[in-house]
């Protein structure tokens, strides 16, 4: 007992220290990220005063928009293909892509990714430049594998007898979609969007590949400063990012929890 | 089933086009030559027919660098692997035996750390690591050392960087094997006599050994074609494939050779991409 105890102090140190020590250094009022030398928020008035850092902000937050919603749709079209169609080429494939694209090492996608835009806009002349649009089409390709996986393992729970009545009373394979399995996924539709956007948000490897001059994202920005060292003013970006992505998982989880009291009051208890 | 199976058509052919046709190109460009021209290598179908050329594959074996970084790169993927099952293995377990109520939250406290920028995440780690970081700063503080250590920049950083950033990947697989494993059998054994870590070797380990197969690979694969971690934790010295390829195609504009690079990548990571397709496949 004492033993699972430590494990989880230790293991939940090793997790959060790091990240903690970011958020306190970046109200350090010192150039010197180590020396603490009084409270300020000095660098987060430099951060706002970036223009290139804002910059690639917006273009990060509008990549990972478009992406968040083609990922989710197209991992939901190959959830409910892997879930339930059992054999057949369409199966394999996708099953197949899916899977490597969680695990591939993004160097190698995104150079493979950089190498077929050149080779379509030679043969086709599309995508002609490389920008915006080929990094949220690189986006989707792996987003959408990750999308697959969360709505796929809630297809698995599901219970499918919502469905069946639904058919029994006459409803054609797409209002059953669109009536009962849209609905009744759609905790999943939202982790699998928030986590698409996140992936989009947070690529560098794949985006400095199939990005072109003049469109830098935010991971772009931040790793060109961070190679130079730790700055003050990353920390505050850091810190600012962190606290987004807090405040997210508040909201859906609030989300989440408010649907599943509104359920319980509208349905009977089984029990 | 009809309806899945049109849907099912969008996602097939968006792999197709953006996943497996790249991949053919990264052969193709691989046995193409260097030229200098817009793109920078030379068609496979030139003027006189075929042009397939192993130039690029022949550069590989020149300079003993591109062994050494696959070999670094296995290596130093193959440690942080361990050392994340070492480090995930109990924090699972006990996870997967606390009070019911407790799962949840803990199991989130996990996950949460991996929505958060894995960028900033490494970035967080040079700022432990560092000569006047957060470690050095505590182990002089408690008087274990009197300089500062050299903690950045070198294998070890690259390691532990691996070892952290993935974590939450390996903790997840193990806790989804160990909250479902049957306590009967624990119970039975012990009304046996079989002591606590009798019990834990021959009934609560094996049965996790899916788990750990599958966590082993989520961090192994991807750590063996990392480019973050070594490009900011690591020192000059430090070699593996990812950051080789990226800079064969960013500082050398080398594309032929990129692509060869990347080609034996994908050919060292067949055997477990697969094993990691099978184990997928099986869990539905």
């Amino acid at each position: 007992m004492a033993l699972r105890i430590l494990a989880l102090i230790i293991g939940f140190a090793l997790l959060y220290i790091p990240i903690l020590s970011v958020v306190v250094y970046s109200f350090n009022a010192s150039r010197l990220v180590t020396v603490w030398a009084g409270f300020s928020t000095q660098w987060y008035g430099a951060l706002f005063e970036n223009r290139q850092l804002l910059q690639a902000l917006a273009l990060s937050l509008r990549i990972a928009l478009v992406n968040a919603f083609i990922a989710t749709a197209l991992g939901t079209c190959a959830a409910l293909l892997l879930a339930r169609v059992r054999r057949g080429l369409l199966r394999h494939v996708v099953a197949a892509g899916t899977a490597t694209m969680l695990v591939i090492p993004e160097v190698i996608l995104g150079f493979a990714l950089l190498l077929s835009f050149v080779t379509f806009g030679e043969l086709i002349g599309w995508p002609g430049n490389r920008g915006a649009l080929t990094v949220t089409l690189s986006h989707i390709t792996f987003s959408t594998a990750f999308a697959a996986v969360i709505i796929r393992a809630r297809l698995a729970m599901m219970d499918d007898t919502f469905e069946e009545a639904a058919r029994d009373l006459g409803a054609g394979p797409w209002t059953v979609l669109r009536t009962v399995t849209l609905p009744l996924l759609a905790p999943a539709l939202l982790a699998a969007w928030l986590l698409s956007f996140t992936l989009s948000f947070d690529d560098l490897v794949i985006a400095s590949f199939t990005s072109g001059p003049g469109s830098s994202t935010l991971p772009m920005q931040i790793y060109a400063s961070v190679r130079l060292g730790v700055s003050p003013q990353i920390n505050a970006l850091a810190t600012l990012m962190i606290g987004a992505v807090a405040i997210g998982i508040l909201i859906a989880t609030w989300i989440l929890q408010r649907r599943r009291h509104k359920n319980e009051a509208r349905l009977p208890s089984p029990h | 089933m009809k309806t899945e199976r049109l849907l099912g058509w969008l996602p097939f052919l968006w792999l197709v086009l953006l996943a497996a046709v790249p991949f053919i190109l990264l052969g193709k460009v691989s046995v193409a030559e260097q030229i200098v021209a817009q793109p920078p290598f030379t068609p496979l179908f030139g003027p006189d027919g075929l042009q397939v050329s192993a130039a690029a594959y022949a550069g590989l074996t020149e300079d003993d660098l591109y062994l050494r970084a696959y070999l670094g790169s296995l290596r130093l993927a193959g440690i942080a692997t361990l050392i994340c099952l070492l480090m995930a293995y109990p924090m699972a377990y006990a996870i997967a035996r606390a009070p019911e109520r407790w799962r949840l939250p803990l199991l989130m406290a996990v996950i949460l750390p991996f929505w958060t920028s894995f960028l900033i995440r490494v970035y967080a780690m040079i700022g432990i690591l560092r000569p006047n970081g957060l470690l050095n700063q505590a182990l002089q503080w408690l008087g274990v050392i009197e300089q500062p250590l050299n903690l950045l920049h070198n294998d070890p950083a690259v390691v532990v960087g691996i070892a952290y950033a993935y974590l939450p990947f390996m903790v997840l697989p193990l806790y989804a094997v160990l909250a479902q494993q049957d306590r009967n059998l624990i119970d039975a054994a012990a009304d046996l006599g079989a002591g606590r870590w009798r019990r834990f070797v021959t009934i609560t380990l094996p049965l996790s050994l899916p788990g750990i197969a599958g966590g082993c690979l989520l961090v192994f694969i991807p750590a063996v074609g990392e480019f973050v971690i070594p490009a900011l934790l690591g020192g000059p010295d430090t070699l593996m494939v990812g950051r080789v390829i990226w800079n064969e195609f960013f500082v050398n504009g080398d594309w032929p050779r990129a692509s060869a690079l990347a080609v034996v990548m994908l050919l060292i990571l067949v055997v477990p991409l697969l094993f990691f397709e099978r184990l997928l496949g099986r869990r539905s």
